[in-house]
């Protein structure tokens, strides 16, 4: 499949999911009803549902993913590693921690921004590291193991957090941050995220043909003209705040970022730049159906979404590990 | 002119001297083959060149500008580089390899154009890539992959080439293939400066020699008048049998002193 069919064919997907999502709930709306609702037409209750629940929901599942697939893709692209991920490496939980931080100590209710900015902090300062280390070694297992070491550091200082929570609110408060969810999303907080999102994707586009030359290794990307300092920079400026703004709508949503470039790839030759683009519409897409499942599930208390997407992506990137294990040996 | 320039360049690192007063200059139009033991500061001379490494002493120019001052786009259309290790993270097409050689034009892997276009496909046809260039590199043998990373490289179409063991690894046909290619984009006006090994190849292709040992130019003549039984054993340490007739060089290493 040329690349020029599958973006288009991606997008058509995620709008049927965007709008199968407005479909869906507890009461089921018919097509009918959500195209009256959609112009106005429809009952006050129907409007309030589309536009204040569900769309508001659907969309922010779908920007979430997307941020998380092409923060996936990116990081894969400059640490060419197909494991690499917001998530795996603790840039996730390193943005929540941020963002507990700033719910626990009361400063979001100082500023409306301070939650994503918290949020972004903890993210750039897990992908400085990272990229620090990633200067120092060659070695993808030793970035695995520092990224499972800032997520375990990331995770014992949210469990402080939540041992040492004053109210029972707080602690439900940060256990949604710890969860993941874009249940009660409003168009509000798409919007404070935003601007963030979009830097951060700046960012990552303008280094895409530097991922490219990186697939050759950093020497030969060196001799290729890439200007590796400011290729490196770029990506981990560009992730943390793409990641930092998705953690603030959603909390830590982990292993989009592995499963999105992974099933994309093929499609686009494996070429770590034509890959970004289809994997944030596909981890996009993934999220909305996963919220969609998390909403039909019956279940007494309601699924959170980042542990569904646990539950399909961890196997996928054991299943990948064992898949890379067996070709490069 | 065109011409690297190395001036009495030296390199530490941790206390180690990697490289100590070496002095060469490089010029389109000749083929240099960098000869040494195993750490004898042959890549970090390279990597002097390119700078990949800054010198600690010592300058390193080209065309007359220090190399720290180009920018990384002006150095590449000027040098282009196959390192020694050659990793590819991902099985990416052959002809996206070979088009990635036009990273210092702008030029993006899927809609190539004019220039581009035409640079890629003569590289890939001067390799003898054409029937590979679908082909994901993961699916290609060692001396397959080796004219893939030279067709990448003569891509740029950059009036240098600094090659580091372009060969290794590779079988004599294939060894002589790649000398071949590089030959050939020498006597077509480009300059190459390449680390080999194998000392006969070296000065079969070479019009130079610049022989290396403990980070210093020990060196650095035309075969005829560096490669000696003398010299072998003072670079290796070994006695070697050298020979030239009318089939070109031969040399045989007889003892370990």
């Amino acid at each position: 499949m040329s690349d020029r069919a599958l973006i288009p064919l991606l997008s058509a997907i995620a709008l049927t999911a965007i709008i199968a999502a407005c479909l869906v709930g507890s009461t089921t709306m018919s097509p009918g009803r959500l195209l009256a609702a959609m112009v106005g037409a429809g009952g006050a209750g129907d409007a309030i549902v589309l536009w204040e629940i569900r769309l508001p929901r659907a969309i922010a599942a779908f920007v979430v993913g997307a941020a998380l697939g092409l923060c996936g893709a990116a990081l894969q692209g400059l640490l060419r590693n197909p494991l690499a991920e917001p998530g795996v490496l603790g840039v996730s939980a390193c943005a929540s921690l941020g963002a507990t931080l700033a719910l626990f100590y009361g400063a979001a209710a100082l500023s409306p921004i301070a939650v994503p900015v918290a949020a972004i902090s903890g993210a750039l300062a897990a992908t400085a590291l990272l990229a620090f280390a990633a200067i120092h070694t060659s070695s993808v297992i030793t970035l695995i193991l520092i990224g499972f070491g800032l997520s375990s550091f990331a995770g014992a200082l949210m469990a402080l957090l939540l041992n040492l929570a004053p109210n029972p609110f707080t602690l439900s408060d940060l256990i949604s941050w710890t969860l993941g969810s874009v249940a009660n999303r409003s168009f509000d907080d798409i919007l404070l995220a935003a601007p963030f999102m979009i830097v951060g994707l700046v960012f990552i586009v303008l280094s895409r043909r530097a991922l490219s030359a990186l697939s050759l290794g950093e020497e030969a990307a060196h001799g290729l003209g890439v200007d590796l300092p400011r290729a490196r920079g770029f990506v981990i400026l560009g992730t943390g705040l793409v990641t930092g703004a998705a953690v603030s709508i959603a909390g830590a949503i982990g292993f989009i970022g592995i499963m999105a470039p992974h099933l994309v790839r093929p499609l686009v030759g494996y070429d770590p730049a034509r890959t970004l683009a289809p994997s944030a519409i596909l981890g996009g897409v993934i999220l909305v159906l996963a919220d969609i499942g998390v909403r039909l599930i019956p279940s007494p208390a309601e699924l959170r979404l980042g542990v569904v997407a646990a539950l399909i992506g961890a196997p996928a990137f054991v299943w990948i590990a064992i898949g890379r294990g067996r070709t490069h040996g | 002119m065109a011409e690297i320039k190395l001036n009495n360049v030296c390199v530490e690192a941790g206390g180690a001297r990697l490289l100590h007063n070496a002095s060469a200059s490089f010029r389109p139009g000749e083929l240099i083959a960098l000869i040494g033991p195993n750490g004898a500061g042959k890549t970090t001379l390279l990597k002097c060149a390119l700078a990949l490494t800054a010198p600690s002493a010592g300058t390193v120019t080209l065309n007359g500008k220090a190399i720290a001052d180009f920018s990384p786009i002006e150095r590449a259309r000027l040098v282009s580089y196959l390192p020694q290790s050659r990793p590819l993270a991902w099985p990416v097409r052959v002809c996206d390899v070979v088009a990635l050689g036009r990273y210092a034009y702008g030029a993006s892997t899927t809609k190539l154009k004019g220039e581009d276009a035409s640079a890629v496909a003569e590289a890939m046809r001067d390799c003898g890539l054409n029937h590979l260039a679908d082909r994901r590199t993961n699916t290609l043998s060692g001396g397959e992959l080796a004219r893939v990373h030279c067709a990448r490289a003569f891509a740029a179409k950059a009036p240098f080439l600094i090659a580091d063991e372009p060969v290794a690894s590779l079988d004599p046909s294939h060894q002589f293939q790649i000398m071949t290619l590089i030959r050939a984009y020498v006597d077509n006006g480009g300059g190459a400066v390449v680390v080999l090994h194998d000392i006969a190849l070296a000065a079969r292709f070479a019009d130079r020699l610049i022989w290396m040992k403990d980070g210093e130019i020990n060196a650095n003549g035309a075969p005829e008048e560096t490669l000696t039984t003398a010299q072998m054993k003072q670079i290796f340490a070994v006695s070697a049998v050298i020979a030239k007739d009318h089939n070109g060089w031969s040399l045989t290493v007889t003892g370990d002193d």
